[in-house]
């Protein structure tokens, strides 16, 4: 018997505008309207003030641990921007740009990482799940929204969010494999930033790709710059189209760059050379997306100036929401339990400030207040 | 004798321990060149090499499964979980297959291995990272579960765990990771697991606590009119009951405290317990703070979730006039 090849896989790469502005004509033509462009470059720095504005509420108390987005705004951005309304958006933490560019009011995210699950309570008809902490957990979710999508036949897909690291986790997996042996409408978006915290990506795949971990379940695999307004459009909806019109999954893997830290409670000059990060700085989104827009004349200082001067407005006026809500009261943490809170949960709610623990109603003091700092009366 | 912190004790041991035994191997994610998120691995990378502390891939299911299959093979892994809360994909192997192996093979394999999980809230951490889910692995036969309240106690406690022939959850309280300092001895020593640490004496309330609430209880106890004995469990299964007997023998009242939430909270098997081997002892119900049961709130309500000073003091309050 003749040993035949049994495979032969080849995974494409897709960049349009790359990191010296130099922008591919043809596959870039008619992908994404001037004004759009200019919108969406107006967008990303909106997000990346708001970036930096998080990092020093962080820094001065006023806010907790928080995961900076920096330079990957492009990724969430263009995917989003490929989408319809009524797609889901499956996230974890790192797509800030593509949640806004949705319509989520900003100061959702800064309450969550304010400590307030209030920032979770996403508005109706958003199709956009809360943030996901446990690494690699949501693609299942995205997977069975998908799922519910094919069967009502809404036309509606979903698309998640997730970095290099969470490919490993066996969540991943199951959900890759859901989604192509049941035929489901899913876009895999991994955003391969290098690292996951201080790992860089080789620990997670020694594969030469990211993307043949779709090929691996039988589904439509393709590599793209994530820094690229460009080729994420073009990536996002071609699967898109794929998910709408096949019911078929696609696994895209977006290459950028975490320039940040993890997140505010991580130092990475521990682990990773500056020389490398300065490298990255010069692919940044906003770089070539500003080169793009000179050289068709769509844009000058004076605009720059604006898009920041707005910028800082919207920022500022969305930390003061944030910062300016009623602090949650202690019966928050009960009163979305269930739809019905059991008798238990209700006397512990009702005697927490006059009990130890709340389960001597007969005892109760009115006169002893442990939470006075938190009346809710 | 140095004056530790309760990382660098756990640091300590780690150390003084692989440098004794070339069968331990430290896995898990950012615990190499990074030297943990918390800093507990610090400097081992670069002192034992990238074959004995390994930056795993991100899988919690993967660090616990490998683990197992080394501990069988006669080495002693020391995997770590970043945050409690994502002891969720691990939970499988731990409570499947770790806690089981040697009862299933009758002893044919047995799992020797220290699983290290910072645990608890008081920190402003983001969700997930704040949970208090010993229960569970006390729930689980076949696994030991040690939680340390100070940095000497850490140091020993540790060192009996990488030396114990079966499974063990070693939890660290975050919250007192660098809360405080105390002396802690240079040399070697251990901590027997299942010893329980009298922390105050006193004569008319027992209060077992563990973990991080043990200081909650010692500030509550700090202002308190009443004479109060204080057990620091240390190890929660195997639970030391004797200590808890012999107190509540002599105070006739106690009050349990804990993060975790209410029901089916250890509080429930110490008072259970209590009610089994001091019941003709009792002059009240034994009371319990603890967590409540809903989910561990985000950090703005986290201290309205957990007992403090005024809440235990108000308990042993209740149980005092009873
Ligand atoms: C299940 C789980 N394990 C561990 C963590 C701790 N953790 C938070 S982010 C992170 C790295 C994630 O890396 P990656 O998936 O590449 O996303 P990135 O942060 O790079 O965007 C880890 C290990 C977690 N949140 N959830
Ligand atoms: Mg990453």
């Amino acid at each position: 018997m003749p040993i035949k090849k049994a495979l032969n896989i080849s995974i494409e790469h897709v960049s349009i505008l790359d990191e010296n502005g130099k922008f591919d004509e043809k596959l870039g033509k008619n992908l994404i309207p001037d004004e759009d462009v200019v919108r969406l470059y107006e967008h990303i720095i909106l997000c990346r003030h708001l970036d930096e504005v998080a990092f020093k509420l962080q820094r001065s108390g006023r806010m907790g641990t928080y995961p900076e987005n920096r330079g990957q705004e492009a990724t969430s951005v263009g995917a989003v921007y490929a989408l319809e309304g009524k797609d889901w958006l499956v996230p974890c933490y790192r797509e800030n740009a593509g949640l806004y560019l949705r319509g989520l009011p900003i100061e959702y995210v800064l309450l969550h990482w304010m400590g307030d699950e209030r920032g979770n309570q996403i508005p109706e008809d958003l199709h956009i799940t809360p943030i996901a902490i446990p690494i690699g957990t949501q693609m299942l979710h995205a997977t069975g929204l998908a799922w519910a999508s094919k069967y009502r036949g809404d036309g509606g897909i979903s698309c998640t969010f997730f970095g290099d690291g969470a490919t490993s986790e066996g969540d991943f997996h199951e959900a890759a494999n859901f989604a192509s042996n049941l035929d489901l409408p899913v876009i895999f978006l991994c955003q391969n930033n290098g690292w996951a915290i201080s790992v860089p990506s080789s620990i997670q795949s020694s594969a030469p790709t990211f993307a043949q971990r779709g090929v691996a379940y039988g589904m439509h695999s393709v590599q793209c710059d994530g820094n690229d307004l460009f080729a994420m459009v073009k990536v996002v909806r071609e699967a898109a189209e794929r998910a709408r019109k096949e019911n078929r999954p696609t696994f895209i893997e977006a290459i950028t760059y975490r320039l940040g830290d993890h997140t505010t409670a991580d130092d990475a000059r521990r682990y990773r050379d500056a020389d490398t990060v300065e490298a990255w700085t010069k692919k940044d989104p906003l770089i070539r997306l500003r080169k793009y827009l000179d050289d068709r004349k769509l844009w000058d200082d004076k605009r720059e100036k604006a898009a920041l001067a707005n910028a800082k407005e919207a920022v500022s006026a969305a930390v003061k929401r944030a910062e300016e809500i009623e602090p949650p009261k202690t019966e928050a943490m009960f009163n979305s339990m269930y739809e019905t809170l059991h008798d238990e949960l209700i006397l512990q709610r009702e005697t927490m400030r006059t009990s130890s623990i709340g389960q001597n109603p007969s005892e109760i003091d009115p006169a002893v207040s442990l939470h006075a700092q938190d009346t809710t009366d | 004798m140095a004056n530790l912190t309760l990382v660098q004790a756990i640091n300590l041991a780690l150390i003084q321990e692989m440098e004794e035994d070339d069968r331990i191997i430290l896995l898990g994610e950012d615990v190499g060149k990074n030297g943990g998120v918390f800093r507990v691995t610090e400097g081992l990378w670069q002192r034992f090499g990238g074959d004995r502390v390994v930056d795993s891939p991100l899988a919690e299911s993967g660090i616990l499964g490998t683990s197992i299959g080394l501990a069988m093979a006669g080495l002693r892994p020391i995997p770590e979980i970043q945050f409690e809360g994502f002891l969720g994909p691990a939970y499988d192997q731990i409570c499947t297959h770790a806690a089981r192996m040697r009862t299933r093979t009758r002893g044919a394999y047995t799992v020797p291995l220290t699983i290290r999980v910072p645990v608890g809230g008081g920190i402003h951490a983001p969700e997930l990272h704040s949970d208090s889910p010993e229960t569970i692995y006390t729930h689980t036969p076949g696994l030991k579960v040690v939680m340390p309240a100070s940095p000497y106690d850490a140091k020993g406690l540790l060192i009996s765990a990488i030396r114990d022939p079966d499974p063990v959850i070693f939890f660290e309280p975050k919250r007192i990771y660098r809360a405080f300092r105390e002396e802690v001895p240079e040399d070697e020593y251990t901590i027997p697991i299942g010893e329980a640490r009298v922390v105050q004496e006193g004569e008319q309330i027992t209060m077992v606590s563990w973990g991080a609430s043990v200081i909650q209880c010692m500030n509550a106890i700090e202002n308190c009119n009443h004479s109060v004995e204080l057990i620091d469990l240390r190890t929660i299964a195997p639970m030391d009951m004797q200590a808890i007997e012999q107190s509540v023998k002599k105070t006739g009242r106690c009050v349990v405290v804990h993060e975790a939430p209410k029901t089916l909270g250890l509080g429930a098997e110490i008072a259970s317990r209590i009610m089994e081997h001091c019941f003709l002892h009792l002059e009240a119900p034994v009371q319990r703070v603890a967590g409540f049961d809903t989910i561990m709130p985000y950090y703005k309500l986290e201290l309205d979730y957990m007992p403090d000073a005024a809440r235990i003091t108000k308990a042993v309050e209740e149980v005092s006039a009873y």
